[in-house]
């Protein structure tokens, strides 16, 4: 909205707006959803941290050699990465307002994501079946804490992701959903993000180590 | 009952846990319960719940969410400076093989306590309250960015106090200290509820925070009125504005800190363990990135409020604003770059040490380029001494001496000396009194006749004044000497007799603070019944300079009948200047956010969710959870969360306001 703030014509400074019209609904909501992605942001920088701080300290106990099993990880990686374009391609059918397809393109995100916990999750089991447990070294709590807490987030994306298929469902493509499937979009791709951090300084990195 | 039902009931609670040994504590319980069930009572009598909850509890106004804010930061200040006047007590009387009267189990949850509580829920709430209050009308706006969002996080607030006070009667605080150092604070060495208590009541409470900080980064931002460029904002808004930044950049750092010691505590991983790999030293080191900053936090609208105080009551517009505005902006980013000075006993070298030495002196440069904006403003003014133009004096000779003691102690090699002494206790009360809590009663006795059309009483407020000032001078110059002799911090009992005396001084000091606080309470109360005579119908009681002096007092919901234009740093004293007739015609219906009790219910699950895991009751910690998951995903379904204000109103409204002004003529 821009406003002539200059004295009006007739000399008199103007000091209020005669004519105005409220903000739209929504109007702080993607900057007010970007501050909270940084504050989150930071969390994760803050476990990566840790994670460089306390990664090398085994306890004697087991080392990231002996435990990734980097092909796994490969295929978890990619169900993520499919699940931000096949995201992608549910923004895409929504600007189209193809109500049905975007659905569809949001379940077809939400299998992937729920794939990529799956996968995590047999990880983690299998190495507390071996013993490499979050309490056997500051190494392990470091991992289970940064990867687990990506985990949990993506975790709450797939609940945030069936609440807004429901509320399309009920409600169709109106303003508010769209601006709900904007703010999920951004929290996903910024989980992918993460992830490609993850990817590079826990497995990769650990691995070389 | 079995014992194993019992404890799946009630975990660890049982009715060992209620503290009815500690005869200090029942009786602090007996007069809680009393004073509390006459306030009940009364609401219950008066037939005023039903309002309450209408008009203050479900409200997403900032205005109200603001005064709630300070309510609940003065009833916390007493309960922290109860906490205070027992420590004074103790240190007095523990002297020549006395033990005084706390044993330490009672006298380290007190010091922990007293710190926790004056930090996050005394001076956090103050200071958001002033910045939820006065920003929105600061800049124009008919309220805050995310209105609900607000409500929220002042429950939430709520919330963690509300578990800090459970602690006193239904089990213990933690006896650790403020931050809780591990490994102390680990479950080896603090087995009990204590710590737990002090981390859900955090976590709680700062959730709260960061919300509240996104939201007014946002308002601020976005909500400004039409010709407010950045450098035309009050610098009020300013300091809040980077106060709100510094906010969402470090409380999540506290959050993940403390999640990581709640980890090492409930599930027995190794963060801050002495062994397999853990190292305590990173948890000192996470939590003062976030502890600094939250120094900065505090303080940064304290300076804004003395900055809008000088201008006004020197009668000129304030003098170096664009550096003023720099100087805040470099606290801001410095404030980020010197953590390591809490703890240069680390051993982490001279070099590093050098460097956090240096950037702490640094930080004192834009400091002391305030303090002479403020000193250069006032001078050749037309100087009021109205109180909060005293606090403001207070606050620059006393925050000067805090101050100077901050660089002495940010040298590494003095700091080895002086580390854990009493000398640093006497530099930060010297600071955080001076500067947060001075700026906190200098922007209540300022904005006070705006929120509700009446001025305080000046006779009691100057008692109170006079009182804290001096009050605090007796209280923390014998620390500054105590610490000088070796004296550390957090002792219990002494064996050197000639200490006493300074503990005795103190003493005092610390019940003239105490007068000063009662006075402070009369003063509301003597203002409150004499409100006619104080009475200020024309909203600018003090002939102020910028826009929340343009609108009624107390304002009305919708803030601003029309929403203003800015043409100058100080809008309302230009708008003055240039002849501004207040519009009298034209009104239309208003945009507006409705109540809702989701707020109050959010936060009460998630206080309930807090004790749940305090005290193992696993049931009620996953009952609440899934509550609150069920309560905000429903909330979501709500798409109708906005009003109009009918024109009539405004019309009313507006028209109730100018037969007062013709009257005030």
């Amino acid at each position: 909205m821009t406003v002539a703030v200059n004295p009006t014509q007739t000399g008199e400074p103007l000091f209020y707006l005669a004519d105005e019209h409220p903000h739209p609904e929504g109007y702080s909501t993607s900057l007010g959803f970007w501050i909270y992605l940084m504050s989150d942001c930071l969390i994760f920088a803050i476990l990566f941290a840790t994670f460089g701080v306390l990664g090398a300290n085994y306890a004697a106990g087991p080392a990231p050699k002996d435990l990734f099993d980097l092909n796994l990880v490969a295929v978890n990686t990619s169900m993520l990465l499919l699940s931000s374009i096949t995201y992608g391609f549910a923004m895409l059918t929504m600007q189209q307002n193809k109500v049905a397809q975007t659905q569809i393109w949001l379940a077809i995100t939400g299998l992937f994501g729920l794939a990529f916990i799956g996968i995590e999750l047999t990880e983690f089991a299998h190495m507390i079946h071996e013993g490499a447990t979050p309490q056997r070294s500051a190494f392990l709590s470091a991992f289970f804490t940064l990867v687990g807490t990506h985990g949990l987030h993506v975790s709450c994306g797939l609940i945030w992701l069936v609440t807004l298929m429901v509320q399309v469902g009920k409600f169709g493509l109106i303003e508010a959903n769209r601006r709900r499937l904007m703010c999920l979009s951004m929290f996903w791709h910024f989980l992918d993000v993460v992830w490609i951090g993850v990817f590079t300084f826990v497995y990769l990195l650990g691995v070389l180590r | 009952m079995s014992p194993d039902l019992l404890k799946l009931i009630f975990g660890r609670l049982g009715f060992e846990s209620l503290p009815l040994h500690e005869p200090i504590v029942v009786g602090t319980f007996a007069v809680v319960a009393l004073g509390g069930a006459a306030l009940l009572g009364g609401l219950t009598y008066f037939r005023l719940w039903g309002y309450l909850w209408r008009e203050w509890f479900t409200t997403v106004d900032h205005k109200r969410i603001g005064i709630m804010y300070m309510i609940l930061g003065i009833v916390m200040l007493l309960r922290g400076f109860a906490d205070a006047l027992m420590m004074r007590g103790q240190q007095m009387l523990a002297f020549g093989g006395s033990e005084g009267y706390l044993n330490a189990h009672h006298y380290d949850q007190v010091f922990t306590a007293h710190g926790v509580i004056m930090i996050f829920f005394v001076a956090m709430p103050l200071v958001t309250g002033l910045m939820n209050y006065v920003v929105p009308l600061q800049i124009g706006a008919r309220d805050v960015s995310f209105p609900f969002l607000n409500n929220f996080s002042f429950w939430m607030t709520v919330g963690g106090a509300v578990l800090v006070m459970a602690s006193l009667f239904i089990g213990e605080f933690a006896r650790t200290g403020w931050l809780a150092y591990p490994p102390l604070s680990n479950i080896g060495y603090s087995p009990d509820v204590g710590v737990d208590y002090y981390i859900w009541a955090l976590q709680v409470a700062g959730v709260g925070t960061t919300l509240s900080g996104i939201n007014l980064i946002c308002t601020i931002v976005k909500l400004r009125c039409p010709g407010m460029t950045m450098m035309k904002m009050p610098v009020f808004t300013w300091t809040s504005l980077c106060t709100n930044i510094l906010i969402v950049a470090s409380f999540p750092v506290l959050t993940v800190v403390l999640a990581l010691l709640s980890l090492d505590r409930y599930v027995g991983t190794n963060f801050f363990t002495n062994d397999f790999g853990g190292s305590p030293m990173m948890y000192v080191n996470l939590i003062w990135i976030w502890g600094h900053p939250e120094v900065y936090i505090l303080v940064l609208p304290a300076f804004g409020i003395f900055s809008e105080v000088t201008s006004t009551f020197s009668g000129k517009r304030l003098f170096g604003y664009t550096s003023m505005v720099y100087a805040t902006v470099v606290i801001t980013i410095l404030s980020y770059l010197v953590w390591l000075h809490h703890f240069f006993t680390m051993g982490s070298g001279a070099s590093v040490n050098s460097f956090f030495g240096i950037t702490t002196m640094i930080i004192s440069i834009p400091t002391g380029a305030k303090m002479f904006n403020w000193l250069f403003t006032m001078y050749r003014g037309r100087i009021r001494y109205e109180l909060p133009m005293m606090w403001t004096i207070a606050f620059m000779l006393t925050f000067v001496v805090g101050g100077m003691t901050g660089v002495l102690l940010a040298v590494p090699p003095a700091d080895f000396v002086l580390h854990n002494s009493l000398f640093l206790i006497a530099h930060f009360h010297n600071v955080i009194i001076g500067g947060v809590v001075f700026g906190a009663f200098a922007g209540i006795n300022y904005w006070f006749p705006k929120a509700f059309g009446f001025k305080l009483d000046p006779f009691w407020g100057k008692m109170s004044f006079w009182f804290w000032v001096t009050g605090f001078y007796l209280a923390f110059m014998p620390l500054y000497v105590l610490g000088l002799m070796g004296v550390t911090r957090r002792l219990r009992v002494f064996d050197d007799p000639s200490l006493q005396i300074w503990f005795v001084i103190a003493a005092i000091g610390a019940l003239f603070v105490f007068i000063g606080i009662l006075s402070m309470l009369m003063q509301f109360a003597v203002s409150l019944l004499k409100r006619e005579q104080l009475k200020d119908v024309t909203g600018d009681p003090w002939d102020a300079r910028t826009l929340e002096w343009a609108t009624s007092s107390p304002p009305p919901d919708y803030n601003f009948a029309f929403t203003p234009v800015v043409h100058d740093n100080d809008a309302w004293w230009d708008m003055k200047k240039r002849g501004y007739q207040r519009p009298l015609t034209g009104f239309r219906p208003i945009h507006m956010p409705s109540s809702t009790g989701t707020g109050v219910i959010l936060a009460g699950l998630a206080t309930a969710m807090g004790f749940g895991l305090i005290w193992y009751i696993w049931w009620l910690a996953a009952v609440s959870f899934v509550a609150m998951l069920v309560v905000g995903i429903g909330h979501t379904f709500n798409y109708h969360r906005d009003f109009d204000i009918p024109a009539e109103d405004v019309i009313r409204t507006e028209d109730a306001r100018t037969k007062l002004l013709a009257g005030a003529k």
